[in-house]
């Protein structure tokens, strides 16, 4: 005890911010979850349950837990997928290969809310020129836009939150091939296996950490996307192309409702919790048969 | 080779898709208000000029110089405080054995779990009661915060890098413990610090959430928030747009691209141990 007691004019900076500035405001929130706010953040006293309530009550919220769902797992499975051949392919030796690597760095080190609004403009209906582009090419019939409809701008949220959690998932399949020594790849495609097979017996398993590590960030992350949601469906009216996460923010901004909000990040806190808790019991990443 | 030319020529199809939007902004920046509302639009400017990026400093819809200032100014503190409170620490838990350290970077490594987007009602609530809301202070201490666990697993890992033989060698050649620190830990670190600091920059830089909640003022907010003010419901400024994000995105581009070779083995490093 003695010894930790001398480690902490060390550690005391990183407690600091971590105790104000993350366990805090968790803390508070969870506290507000069950008080009552008025518009203009007064607190009018304990409110019980009735947030949660006020929460599980909200019309939209089948579809919104839905969308969640769909928004996840759709963008963090195709991320993966992509990532594990775009990996494959950056791994091979090639005259360039250097330069499509740093080309893959420009969408990582980007602004997502900077990356979105192209979009945004791109698919408008009159001026966009990625809908003109698709007008040219016979894949879209002029004065169609896509982010005009719940559905379609939320599938094309989806492909653009894939566009921007790509690059850093293939860089860590890239990190976890590099692991992999070559005598093993090659004795195992020695032993008559061929390169398919080789490739589900030997080079899939050892990455499975690595999968692991870049799953669970990419579920952190892509649950509380907010800047793809907020520029490409933001200005749609209802909530039919929302998560739980934009919700959140229409209800701290638009509806003024700090206390609904607060009783909805616990339960988004909850939710992601038992993901990323079922994930690791399900996958179980890190065995090491 | 024939394949290898085919491997070259399916990468260039890959950099393009990936640059794709980038290139769709700096063509837009290049164009006229009138030409970039043009229906239907033109690919290429007609008349390819850069006077947006002279004029976009004094729009009407935000003070862009001061959202610079505000990024800069928040950025630059963040950092400052993540390497400031990550740099004792990551030392001092991979040079010392005690009892709360492995829960001290569990703790660490939980926060990477919470992100400020989860928690903004909270932190919306606190920052209103420390009066706090609406100033830089509350986003230098929240960028700080929320970053401060990559810095402190990527900063340890580097320093248990570094042979425990070396460090007492210098203490034997009359370095105190501050100037083995000094000579050798830092150094030897460098390539950490430098990786540490890069990528804390970049993820204060393109904060959205948190400033959206915490900050008011049109001259406080940072250049991602100030961005949306360019894109009203019926009318957007694209030329704008587009010119604020390409000097937004290209510093940051270009700092990535310095660290590209650590960043990976840094990530996966903090995330497995």
């Amino acid at each position: 005890m003695r010894r930790s007691l001398a480690a902490l004019p060390c550690l005391a900076p990183c407690l600091g911010l971590i105790g104000g500035v993350v366990l805090f405001p968790a803390g508070y929130m969870v506290y507000t979850s069950f008080r009552r706010i008025s518009e203009f953040g007064v607190d009018t006293g304990p409110a019980g349950l009735g947030n949660f309530v006020a929460v599980f009550g909200r019309a939209e919220l089948p579809r919104v837990l839905a969308n969640t769902a769909v928004w996840v797992a759709g963008v963090v499975g195709l991320t993966l997928v992509l990532s594990l051949a775009l990996g494959q392919f950056l791994h091979q030796r090639f005259p360039g290969r250097r330069a499509v690597r740093l080309a893959l760095v420009v969408p990582w080190a980007a602004s997502v809310v900077m990356t979105s609004t192209v979009f945004v403009y791109g698919l408008d209906p009159f001026y966009g020129i990625i809908t003109h582009a698709l007008v040219d090419v016979g894949l879209a019939d002029p004065g169609t836009g896509p982010l005009k409809t719940p559905l379609s701008a939320f599938l094309w949220a989806m492909g653009v939150g894939v566009f921007v959690s790509v690059p850093f998932t293939t860089y860590v399949v890239l990190a976890g091939l590099a692991t992999i020594p070559r005598d093993i790849l090659e004795a195992a495609t020695m032993d008559g296996a061929g390169r398919l097979a080789a490739y589900r017996s030997v080079v899939f398993p050892m990455l499975r950490p690595a999968l692991a590590v870049a799953a669970i960030i990419n579920v952190i992350n892509v649950f509380n996307s907010l800047p793809i949601l907020r520029t490409m469906t933001g200005a749609l009216p209802g909530y039919d192309a929302d998560t739980t996460t934009s919700l959140t923010f229409k209800l701290i901004q638009a509806d003024r409702q700090v206390d609904t909000a607060s009783a909805l990040s616990v339960v988004n806190f909850l939710v992601i919790a038992a993901v990323i808790a079922g994930y690791l019991r399900v996958a179980r990443p890190m065995r090491e048969d | 080779m024939p394949r290898r030319r085919g491997l070259s020529a399916a990468g260039a199809v890959i950099a393009a898709v990936f640059l794709a939007p980038y290139l769709v902004m700096l063509v837009g920046a290049l164009k006229t208000r009138a030409e970039i509302l043009r229906v239907p639009p033109t690919y290429l400017p007609a008349d390819p000029s850069p006077g947006n990026f002279v004029t976009m400093w004094g729009t009407p819809e935000t003070p862009l110089p001061q959202n610079l200032l505000s990024s800069v100014v928040i950025s630059v503190c963040a950092t400052a405080l993540v390497l400031a409170a990550a740099l004792p620490a990551a030392y001092y838990t991979a040079r010392f054995r005690f009892r709360l350290r492995l829960p001290f970077l569990l703790l660490v490594l939980v926060t990477q779990l919470l992100q400020p987007t989860v928690l903004a009602a909270g932190l919306f609530r606190e920052f209103a009661v420390l009066g706090l809301l609406d100033t830089w202070a509350a986003m230098i201490l929240v960028n700080a915060a929320f970053n401060l666990s990559f810095a402190v697993w990527i900063l340890h890992s580097f320093f248990s890098a570094v042979p425990r033989e070396l460090e007492e060698a210098a203490w034997l050649d009359g370095c105190g413990r501050l100037g083995a620190l000094r000579r050798i830990m830092l150094p030897l670190a460098r390539p950490g610090i430098v990786t540490t600091v890069i990528f804390t920059f970049i993820a204060c830089w393109n904060e959205f959430a948190a400033s959206l909640v915490v900050l008011s003022s049109a001259d406080k907010v940072p250049l991602t928030v100030a961005l949306t003010r360019f894109v009203g419901q019926y009318d957007a400024a694209w030329q704008y747009v587009f010119a604020v994000s390409l000097v937004g995105i290209l510093p940051v581009v270009v700092l990535f691209a310095l660290i590209e070779r650590h960043l990976v083995s840094g990530l996966t490093a903090g995330g497995v141990k």
